[in-house]
């Protein structure tokens, strides 16, 4: 079970003057599980990419620890995986020469000998691996961004509209994950379809609390 | 130790992309062609003095620095990369991977455009106090590549890029340009290294001033 603890008080965003979301409050740690739902243009993303550390909220703390020891927000990439449909990988390389380069440059975290493969197995996208991502059908893209979450072992996976491009091969692979994911770490799931919905002990619906 | 190695691994990714895609490349060496073939056309047989070729000289470097060097952080917001390249750099490795890339670039493109004076001006671009020349170079690259790499991190983020970086640009780099071009004219000129010094002290200072402000500022620029 991971000692990772993420907490969010009374978080807001606004963009131009424009309120986003408002006050935004909830403490997940290793086996919880949240699912973001709210209509279109409520902020499900936005508030996705500020729990990767990708964005600064307006008001409010964001806060993570990990072992009991808090972590700056420089480290928090480290902890996390994110599938996300505004992440983009590299066309001009293959999706193994994506995730070796992108694990080579977040160093911090070593992988084990063998991880790439394992993953890109997982997957389903090993016999694929040496073509240019530029190759690749949308499908496969959200495969190999599941791939370049999953291969540091993260201890926050955040996943936005999960199962986005994915045949039925696809949707069980994520599930597989999910389910993985839930046993020992934390799991946050952004998404408006009613099964995903189902998939997280926690809700917060954009514009409500937990 | 694992800032540098993410670091150098940063730096050979964007290398390895820029060998497959040719982003920056294409758009530099066309530049420094076009723009050299259209001083020959002008001058015709004309022998331009050592000022006049130094401040041309640069004028080339200049405009071409100012086609490529930006397409280093453009071309991951165009690409839509720079989200996974938050994922999973810090802001200071993102900085200097790409400032020590456009340093790269901006010195083969010093290279190029000196090889092309020495070819088509053989008789008057004769460099007679060789390391004048080659300390103006060197600092010259990473004093645009200082300014460079940090006006490119914010242009990336607007919408109206192409004319919006040679406008930033120009006012903070008219320093190193005369600097640069006084420095070159020694060089043609075979004066004395010592005649220099002062012109690679301003070079220095120019150089960490902009490095130290890039890299306080970095965090601010690249983050939403």
């Amino acid at each position: 079970m991971t000692s990772m603890r993420l907490s969010l008080s009374n978080v807001s965003k606004e963009f131009n003057r424009r309120s986003i979301f408002r006050d935004v409050s909830f403490t997940l740690g290793g086996g919880d599980s949240l699912v973001i739902t709210g209509r279109n243009g409520s902020g499900k993303s936005t508030l996705v990419k500020i729990i990767c550390g990708l964005l600064t909220p307006t008001r409010g703390t964001i806060t993570y620890s990990f072992e009991g020891k808090s972590i700056e927000h420089d480290n928090v990439r480290n902890h996390i995986g994110l599938v996300s449909p505004y992440l983009q990988l590299y066309d001009e390389f293959s999706g193994l020469e994506n995730l070796e380069l992108l694990s080579q440059i977040r160093s911090d975290r070593v992988l084990e000998k063998g991880r790439i493969e394992e993953v890109l197995n997982d997957v389903g996208l090993w016999e694929r691996r040496r073509d240019f991502l530029r190759t690749y059908s949308s499908g496969m893209r959200q495969r190999l961004k599941y791939a370049f979450a999953l291969v540091h072992k993260p201890d926050i996976l955040v996943l936005d509209e999960p199962t986005s491009n994915l045949d039925a091969d696809g949707v069980e692979m994520v599930n597989r994950r999910v389910t993985e994911q839930k046993q020992d770490s934390i799991l946050i799931v952004a998404t408006n379809d009613a099964e995903e919905s189902t998939w997280c002990a926690k809700k917060i619906e954009l514009g409500g609390k937990v | 130790m694992s800032a540098i190695s993410s670091t150098l691994a940063l730096i050979r990714k964007d290398v390895h992309s820029e060998l497959r895609t040719r982003y920056a490349l294409n758009a530099l060496l066309m530049f420094v062609v076009t723009a050299v073939s259209t001083i020959v056309f002008a001058l015709r047989s004309d022998q331009p003095t050592s000022s006049v070729l130094s401040g041309l000289y640069w004028v080339v470097v200049f405009f071409t620095a100012m086609s490529g060097l930006s397409r280093t952080f453009v071309s991951e917001e165009e690409r839509g990369t720079t989200m996974t390249l938050q994922l999973v750099a810090t802001p200071s490795t993102v900085y200097f991977a790409k400032l020590l890339f456009n340093t790269a670039l901006t010195f083969a493109l010093t290279i190029a455009v000196t090889i092309l004076y020495m070819t088509v001006f053989s008789n008057a671009f004769v460099i007679k106090t060789m390391s004048i020349f080659i300390g103006t170079v060197v600092l010259g690259s990473l004093g645009f590549a200082s300014a460079s790499t940090i006006i490119a991190a914010i242009v990336a983020k607007a919408n109206t890029r192409g004319t919006l970086y040679p406008v930033l640009s120009f006012p903070i780099l008219i320093v190193l340009l005369m600097t640069v071009m006084g420095a070159t004219t020694k060089a043609l000129d075979g004066e004395e290294l010592s005649s220099a010094l002062g012109d690679f002290q301003i070079l220095v200072g120019y150089i960490l001033a902009m490095t130290g402000g890039s890299y306080l500022l970095f965090d601010y620029v690249w983050k939403d």
